[in-house]
């Protein structure tokens, strides 16, 4: 009943989704501070996301279904960015701060500047007995 | 291919869970959500294939909706709050 | 009147593959909640070349096609680096000016900075982007502006 072929196709989308979807969420645990787990988490919300849906999209063959699948991924899509950029905007609104952020105007000398683990390890150990 | 598809999103679902509670900042928590919801939102797609009842992806789409605004509705909430406690600094 | 109908396009396509149901009683209900949507769009005025920009819909296109294969490469590079551990990676932030004039062209260009994993808008004011990276050569990367120039392409 399904082409064969399409079988196989969607079989390697949904792995290479999960391989993705499962680096996403060891970057989460792993990676040291906030900023940088959140690009841990765009890992798994669009590689990820498009694979399989896209891997299930394959299974569903011309249905209702297919269109469904599509609005789910581009509704993803477009949401999860202003997740991310609320959730980044809002942490910068609290100890978390970047330090980039302090230097308003003056960005003449060094523009790039190596966030400092330690204050943010301070930042965290402020926050978790505050949490 | 399911099946094994439904097991990894419910091990990074817990691994999103462990992240949630070390924290250790209330915006890592909130993240961990975030990351929950999206994949219980592919959790149901892939389980409404299973079972091969395409209706459930109504419901998939409706928890990506709800997921969203749930975390900028919390994030309204978090997001002016002064360092030193829970004090609202404006708006 | 060209936005409202492509509203009511976009309305009847999402009613349409959502129902799943094509009797008379659930068709009516349809049109009537697009009436109503559209009639409290137009009272909020969101109906506009902002909320409905089809003055891109031949160029949008190819400019997601290469948003895609950016996506795609750096999902990549990130993949990487989580299972080669915390030394290879080295965070920075910067704010980076952007020469881009419409609000529509900014929107578009932090948006697709966050969407692209290793980089992240944190704060739009003005004509400057506060964005985090997860390597300092993604900060390098926007600087040399690719993705500027191709939303300012779009811009005009």
């Amino acid at each position: 009943m399904i082409d064969p072929v399409l079988a196989v196709l969607s079989g390697l989308a949904l792995a290479l989704g999960c391989f993705f979807m499962l680096s996403g969420a060891v970057g989460l645990l792993r990676f040291p501070d906030f900023y940088t787990r959140m690009h841990a988490a765009g890992v798994t919300d669009t590689l990820a996301t498009f694979l399989i849906v896209g891997g299930l999209m394959l299974l569903a063959g011309w249905s209702l279904a297919l269109l469904k699948l599509g609005l789910i991924l581009l509704f993803i899509f477009f949401t999860s960015p202003t997740a991310s950029h609320a959730l980044a905007r809002a942490a910068q609104h609290s100890e978390l701060r970047l330090p980039e952020a302090d230097r308003q105007r003056e960005r003449e000398a060094e523009p790039v500047v190596e966030s400092e683990p330690e204050r943010i390890a301070e930042a965290d150990a402020l926050n978790a007995d505050r949490v | 291919m399911l099946t094994a598809t439904m097991i990894a999103l419910l091990v990074v679902m817990a691994l999103a869970l462990v992240r949630a509670l070390l924290g250790p900042s209330v915006y890592d928590r909130v993240l961990a959500a975030n990351v929950f919801g999206t994949k219980t939102v592919l959790l149901i797609a892939v389980i409404c294939f299973t079972l091969g009842r395409p209706e459930y992806l109504d419901i998939a789409l409706v928890y990506a909706l709800i997921n969203f605004v749930s975390v900028i509705g919390v994030l309204r909430y978090f997001e002016f709050r002064s360092a030193q406690g829970g004090e609202a600094l404006n708006d | 009147m060209r936005y409202t109908l492509s509203l009511v396009a976009v309305l009847a396509f999402i009613w349409l593959a959502n129902s799943g149901h094509y009797t008379p009683l659930l068709l009516t209900f349809g049109l009537l909640s697009i009436a109503l949507v559209v009639f409290l769009a137009r009272r909020m005025g969101l109906v506009d070349r902002e909320s409905q920009p089809l003055h891109l819909s031949m160029s949008l296109p190819g400019y997601y096609w290469w948003l895609f294969c950016k996506i795609v490469q750096s999902n990549l590079e990130v993949a990487s680096c989580v299972w080669r551990g915390r030394q290879s990676i080295h965070p920075a932030s910067a704010r980076l000016e952007t020469k881009l004039q419409t609000d529509l062209g900014r929107v578009l260009y932090a948006n697709s900075i966050t969407l692209t994993p290793g980089t992240v808008a944190v704060e739009l004011e003005g004509d400057e982007i506060l964005v985090h990276a997860l390597n300092a050569g993604g900060l390098e990367e926007l600087r040399r502006g690719e993705m500027e120039n191709r939303v300012r392409a779009l811009e005009e």
